[in-house]
């Protein structure tokens, strides 16, 4: 999905989207990565309306554990739900949280990075201290804490949380290239003409850093997601009545599970590898798209 | 350079005190405090209420927390209501065993990494370099938690090579050598899991910094003089790309704690990750904050660190 959005984006100026096209063709695995995404991406949200969420979460208590068969493809949990089809209602839940993430965190970074970049001086230094207070923490705990005493949790408070801790790296990358974009002699021109401080940023330094926020945005989905499946595991992520790919893998906790249940958590992991690699593999095809010395194509 | 580490150093007290105030408001937030979990429950709220008093516990929040600060500096972690013991004694225990599984992991991850690297750096653009950046790759992609169960599930349970949960084996003396040795059988799983993962970032910038080494004059010059090729690589690039590494300590150390979280609990380790992990799900919230502060001062630590080691390596860091 957020591939798409990407292509829609670049869409406006021919020669971009052709270069990023082009550089994908080239790269076979981002291709078939590209071509993997959207099927399972379709796939999973088209399915999905036709699924219940709430019938494939209910417990049944006479098909506890049951391995693969014809009547579930992937056998059960140990609430008897069909492991398939919350493999599909999962896949649909992390992909929606990964991009939901990764959006908030990218707003948050590009004006953080934005501001302090362009600005310079006591604010970029105020802003920066800040910055590197919110990296030494120790994210996976402080996220953790979060989640089990936030009263009225929902999965809207959960990417809160996880944007609030989130947003740091693609605002430092944002700022160390407005602080070179600056210098530059159209923003002086800018300047002399009398353009506000906003209309530079958000309209001419904004659009000449696109690709770099687009590539970033990419690369982070993929972490993201794998953020996301991390803390389900732990049991602090999504909870069991919206299952994620990560919540598949907290069963695995239970050494039974490990050992004797592999269908219950292997398919996840599976996916989940699968989505991740083929986000940064259309990533990487996309970073060398945006760097004229790097494309094969 | 000492003015550097100085400077260094006095950035790091604001970024102590702004983490403990952190974790003081949230210890605040967390619901219920020791008594509601300690106290027997038919005794008179009103009674409650004076022995909240007398703790200090109806003080403003600056008063409290200037006394947690007081406690934190004497040693003083509080009382965990789960395990009825001081929370330092609780950490004592369990920070050895982390302890000993970072250092196995820090060991392992250089002895992949330093190999590999050189391997790859050194043979640039052949089959095997080819092989070694695939694993970089795809060991960049893997999340640690899924690699950790593939590991322990195969050499676990399936191979039964390693023990699948502890830290040793029960009903052994301590100090003695078979004590040690089921010490070490324990580690060796979830160090190697943790360290295949966490290594490749040292890898591939191994093999970046020495391709770009050699192609430095020096490198040119050493070849004139004739230095066989091992010397030019064992002396004059090795040494000039190794540097650098050095400094990825600090942030290793960063990356060790969430790690170890995942590890532990997955290894069913006895460290101060599964503390974490246990406690917060028993709501034991001392112990949770406890834990946070200490994870949160090493990875402070662990910045410094790597800043104090880079600008040893590298002098264009040290201006301002």
């Amino acid at each position: 999905m957020e591939n798409k959005n990407e292509i829609e984006q670049v869409e406006k100026s021919p020669s971009g989207f052709s270069i990023i096209w082009r550089e994908i063709v080239r790269d076979k695995l981002a291709l078939v990565s590209l071509i993997f995404l959207i099927l399972i991406t379709v796939f999973v949200y088209g399915v999905s309306i036709i699924l219940d969420q709430d019938e494939i979460v209910t417990v049944d208590l006479f098909s506890i554990h049951e391995p693969p068969g014809e009547e579930f493809w992937l056998g059960t949990d140990y609430g008897g739900r069909d492991i398939f089809g919350q493999l599909i209602i999962g896949t649909r839940n992390s992909l929606s949280i990964g991009i939901l993430v990764t959006l908030m965190t990218g707003i948050i970074g590009v004006v953080f990075g934005l501001v302090s970049g362009y600005f310079g001086g006591h604010i970029d230094n105020i802003m920066m201290r800040i910055l590197d207070f919110f990296l030494i923490l120790p994210f996976l705990m402080i996220v953790i804490v979060f989640v089990a005493i936030v009263p009225k949790y929902s999965i809207w408070t959960f990417s809160l949380i996880m944007t609030a801790f989130l947003w740091m790296g693609i605002a430092r990358l944002i700022r160390s290239k407005a602080l070179q974009e600056k210098e530059l002699d159209y923003v002086q021109a800018s300047k002399t003409l009398g353009s506000s401080n906003f209309k530079i940023m958000f309209t001419q330094v904004l659009p000449n850093i696109t690709s770099l926020i687009i590539v970033t945005m990419t690369l982070n989905l993929a972490a993201n997601i794998g953020l996301e499946s991390g803390l389900s595991f732990l049991g602090f992520g999504f909870p069991e009545s919206t299952p994620s790919l990560g919540t598949l893998l907290s069963y695995a906790r239970n050494p039974q599970t490990l050992e004797y249940r592999w269908w219950i958590w292997v398919p996840a992991s599976v996916l989940i590898l699968l989505l991740m690699l083929s986000i940064r593999n259309v990533g990487e095809a996309l970073k060398r798209a945006t760097d004229a010395r790097q494309r094969r194509g | 350079m000492w003015k550097f580490t100085i400077r260094r150093i006095l950035i790091m007290i604001p970024q102590i005190i702004l983490l403990s105030v952190l974790i003081f408001a949230l210890a605040k937030m967390m619901p219920g405090d020791a008594l509601s979990g300690m106290v027997d429950p038919n005794v008179d709220p009103e009674r409650l209420e004076e022995i909240r008093d007398k703790l200090g516990w109806n003080d403003p929040w600056h008063v409290q927390y200037a006394d947690w600060v007081g406690g934190l500096v004497q040693g003083d972690l509080g009382q965990s209501f789960r395990f009825k013991m001081p929370v330092t004694e609780l950490v004592g225990e369990r920070i050895v065993n982390t302890f000993w599984l970072s250092i196995a992991t820090l060991f392992f991850t250089y002895l992949i990494a330093i190999p590999l690297g050189i391997t790859s750096g050194r043979y640039n653009d052949t089959w095997l370099d080819q092989s070694i950046t695939s694993y970089t790759y795809i060991g960049f992609a893997t999340p640690l938690f899924i690699f950790a169960l593939v590991m322990l599930w195969v050499f676990g349970f399936m191979l039964g090579w390693f023990p699948t949960s502890g830290s040793v084996s029960p009903g052994l003396q301590p100090g003695t050598f078979e004590y040690v040795m089921s010490k070490i059988t324990h580690l060796i799983l979830p160090a190697i899991s943790m360290a295949l993962i966490t290594t490749v970032s040292t890898v591939q910038y191994l093999r970046s910094e020495i391709i770009d080494t050699k192609q430095k004059d020096f490198i040119l010059t050493a070849r004139a003089k004739g230095a066989s090729e091992t010397r030019v690589y064992n002396r004059h690039i090795l040494r000039n790309s190794l540097l650098p590494i050095a400094a990825f300590l600090g942030f290793e150390i960063t990356g060790l704690i969430g790690g170890t979280v995942f590890i532990e609990t997955i290894f069913g380790y006895p460290g101060m990750g599964l503390l974490f992990f246990e406690s917060i799900q028993l709501r034991d919230y001392s112990v949770v904050t406890a834990v946070v502060l200490l994870f949160g001062i090493a990875s402070i630590l662990g910045a410094l660190l790597s800043d104090i080691i880079l600008s040893l390596v590298d002098p264009r860091i040290r201006i301002k």
